[in-house]
């Protein structure tokens, strides 16, 4: 599973540009519109996906991913749903990698065999899991690891050089720089600040770098992607799906296609980021 | 997995990775982490430091009021015809419940650690009051996130927090109670991690949390028992508390869980019943899961979305327990037991009226259970029961529902 990670970063790294990696909430605004965003994703652009697992109390999301969680619950999402958008998806895309994000208490409540077992099967190549500091590896990081699922952590601005080699230790796939200490959907940082930051973690590790938090306009995503191996957009497109939906949080005919116009300017800003850096 | 500790203690837990038998932990954000381990190191650094602890003593005797009175509840005692019942009068602290002795030790650490700004979240208004007290003791300033349904049944309360000083930020996600004001007080924290102290009011969240809010509250157990000794020269046969997080409940616990001959009950809240999903009952009705940084027993589905619950009691409108409660229950140290908002009702009436004291709804879930429980006892045996907080706070509440007019 995690050669299709490592494939596909190679890949875009061999392109000269970063890799843009896009998150959206599974099971929002329902259950099919979900397996049609997820298929526009990859046409639109996107490299890899962050399939976000609904939880009651999201506590690191800013408000836009709170209330997308609570359309998808509301809307009958559960993990078993979930992970079958992800199995719906692989039957027509073999190539691009999918990365479940969320909290633990679903995973820990659906059992972590039966959870990674049928992650497996449904063709998911990594996890990110908020509350799972490398404290708690033994809790699902681990077994993960085992099964050949990447485990992606999360370094922070309050991630020392003391601590950077716990976090790395048993991360797998990617590194997600979490681009400043809060919650999702905040303002973007100085892009300079970040592109520090970035340098810092690349002298503890080999993996690639991917940047998120704040990432909202192609500018951004371009400014960002000149240092990191890679852009993560959750919020915006998140927003976007939201400012489509009816007065009841019902799909319409412009929420998959306001996505896709979306990720399609995003994916343009990676595709310049490194010429512009070059300039 | 969950076994009783060796060198036959049950007062021995947490582990250094701040684990109750499988209960307890660190379930947090990676940008948490560093302060988590922080304040660990902070607060073991603290609880060996003479000077801590005198500073400590010296507040909690000439600032809370402490030690705070045991009473002997006689009138009650012989309207119920049985055991001997003594309350250990919390509710006569500065600020009217226990909650102070936890806020006064968390601002000393939060000085020590040189900390500028003071975050805590409140279900009832009593650790908001308590915090937003000693914020103003220090001369921090003090953010205290409510939930909106509780701001609305506790409004004295927001009131008092903002007469010392505090900002009060209503919560008006899920159902506006202590769960939701929780998750934003997390989110703050997370998001000003350089300046920022979360002061927890309950005997939960991540390690050292549950262990240091714990040892806070302990003195409430530790004074109890040398003044029961003194009143009686023996333990009491029975140790009764409400538990909502239940900080109250493991500060009297504590010093009484090696003691074989003392039974021990923690008292839920059952709100409307355990068949539907309004009560707050975590251990009667609940499963263990993760949530708030710590794994202990959670109301939640079969998805593991965590429920809202319900109870009277503001306070104890939370569907998880303290993690060390967790454990207590699945060795079988200690029985947890629902009490329902009618029952508790009675029973704040009930110690009004013969004792003339105004209880806090939440220990009036407690006395429910001594009520039950005292008549058939032997009339030598006593009973000990936390009066953790006065009833000020709920006079509305309990105004509207009897019908009475304010």
């Amino acid at each position: 599973m995690t050669a299709r990670m490592d494939r596909k970063f190679a890949d875009v790294a061999s392109e000269g540009r970063p890799v843009l990696v896009t998150y959206f909430m599974g099971g929002d605004p329902d259950f099919e519109t979900s397996v049609s965003i997820m298929k526009a994703l990859p046409k639109a652009g996107a490299d890899v996906i962050e399939l976000g697992m609904p939880f009651s109390d999201p506590m690191a999301d800013g408000p836009a991913i709170q209330l997308a969680g609570q359309r998808s619950l509301k809307a009958g999402q559960t993990l078993a749903k979930t992970i079958e958008i992800a199995r719906r998806f692989r039957e027509e895309d073999q190539r691009t990698p999918i990365v479940l994000m969320g909290y633990y208490n679903p995973i820990y409540i659906y059992g972590v065999d039966r959870f990674l077992t049928d992650a497996v099967d449904a063709g998911i190549d990594g996890l990110i899991v908020v509350d799972l500091p490398p404290e708690m590896d033994d809790e699902l990081c681990i077994p993960a690891l085992q099964k050949g699922i990447s485990f992606i952590r999360l370094a922070t601005p309050t991630t020392d050089d003391r601590r950077l080699p716990k976090v790395l230790e048993n991360t797998s796939g990617f590194v997600y720089y979490v681009s400043m200490n809060g919650i999702t959907g905040s303002a973007l940082p100085d892009p300079s600040l970040i592109a520090g930051a970035v340098e810092r973690i690349k002298t503890h590790t080999k993996l690639p770098v991917c940047v998120g938090f704040g990432v909202k306009t192609a500018e951004h995503a371009r400014a960002i992607g000149a240092s990191a191996d890679g852009v993560v957009v959750g919020t915006a497109i998140v927003n976007q799906i939201a400012s489509s939906l009816t007065e009841e949080g019902k799909a319409t005919d412009a929420t998959v296609p306001g996505v896709e116009a979306l990720v399609r300017g995003l994916s343009a800003g990676v595709r310049s980021a490194r010429l512009a850096a070059a300039e | 997995m969950n076994e009783a500790p060796k060198l036959n203690s049950f007062r021995a837990g947490p582990d250094e990775d701040g684990r109750f038998g499988i209960f307890g932990g660190r379930f947090v954000a990676e940008t948490l982490m560093p302060l988590i381990l922080d304040l660990q190191a902070e607060w073991d650094k603290a609880k060996t430091d003479p000077a801590f602890k005198a500073e400590l003593d010296n507040l909690g005797a000439h600032y809370i009021g402490r030690p705070s009175p045991l009473y002997f509840a006689e009138r009650l005692t012989e309207e119920l015809g049985g055991a001997k019942i003594y309350f250990k009068r919390e509710e006569l602290n500065h600020t009217g419940s226990h909650k102070i002795n936890n806020c006064i030790g968390q601002i000393l650490l939060a000085k020590r650690m040189g900390k500028t700004r003071i975050i805590a979240e409140t279900g009832a208004g009593q650790h908001g009051v308590a915090s937003a007290t000693v914020a103003a003791r220090f001369g921090l300033p003090c953010v205290v996130y409510m939930g909106a349904t509780d701001v609305e049944r506790q409004a004295p309360n927001v009131f008092r927090m903002k007469l010392l000083g505090a900002e009060v930020k209503p919560v008006t996600a899920g159902n506006g109670t202590l769960k939701d004001a929780m998750n934003e007080a997390l989110r703050d924290w997370v998001t000003n991690v350089d300046n920022t102290y979360y002061l927890i009011g309950t005997a939960a969240g991540p390690h050292p949390y549950p262990e240091m809010v714990r040892d806070f509250q302990a003195v409430i157990g530790q004074e109890a028992k040398a003044q029961m000794l003194e009143a009686e020269g023996r333990l009491p046969d029975l140790v009764v508390a409400a538990v909502g997080g239940g900080s109250n409940a493991i500060g009297i616990f504590h010093s009484f869980l090696d003691d074989e001959g003392v039974k021990i009950v923690g008292v839920e809240a059952g709100g409307k019943g355990l068949d539907g999903d309004e009560h707050c009952a975590s251990i009667t009705a609940g499963s263990p899961g993760v949530l708030h940084g710590n794994r202990t027993y959670l109301l939640q589905d079969g998805d593991g979305q965590i429920k809202e619950g319900h109870s009277i009691s503001a306070g104890l409108d939370y569907p998880g327990i303290g993690p060390e409660h967790s454990w207590l229950n699945d060795v079988g140290r200690v029985e947890y037991v629902p009490i329902m908002d009618h029952e508790a009702l009675e029973a704040f009436q009930m110690l009004t009226r013969l004792e003339g004291i105004i209880p806090a709804l939440e220990p009036s879930h407690a006395l429910a259970e001594v009520i039950k429980r005292a008549p058939n006892m032997g009339k030598d045996e006593i009973i000990l029961m936390n009066l953790s907080g006065r009833g000020d706070k709920d006079i509305f509440t309990v105004g509207k529902i009897l019908g009475m007019g304010l």
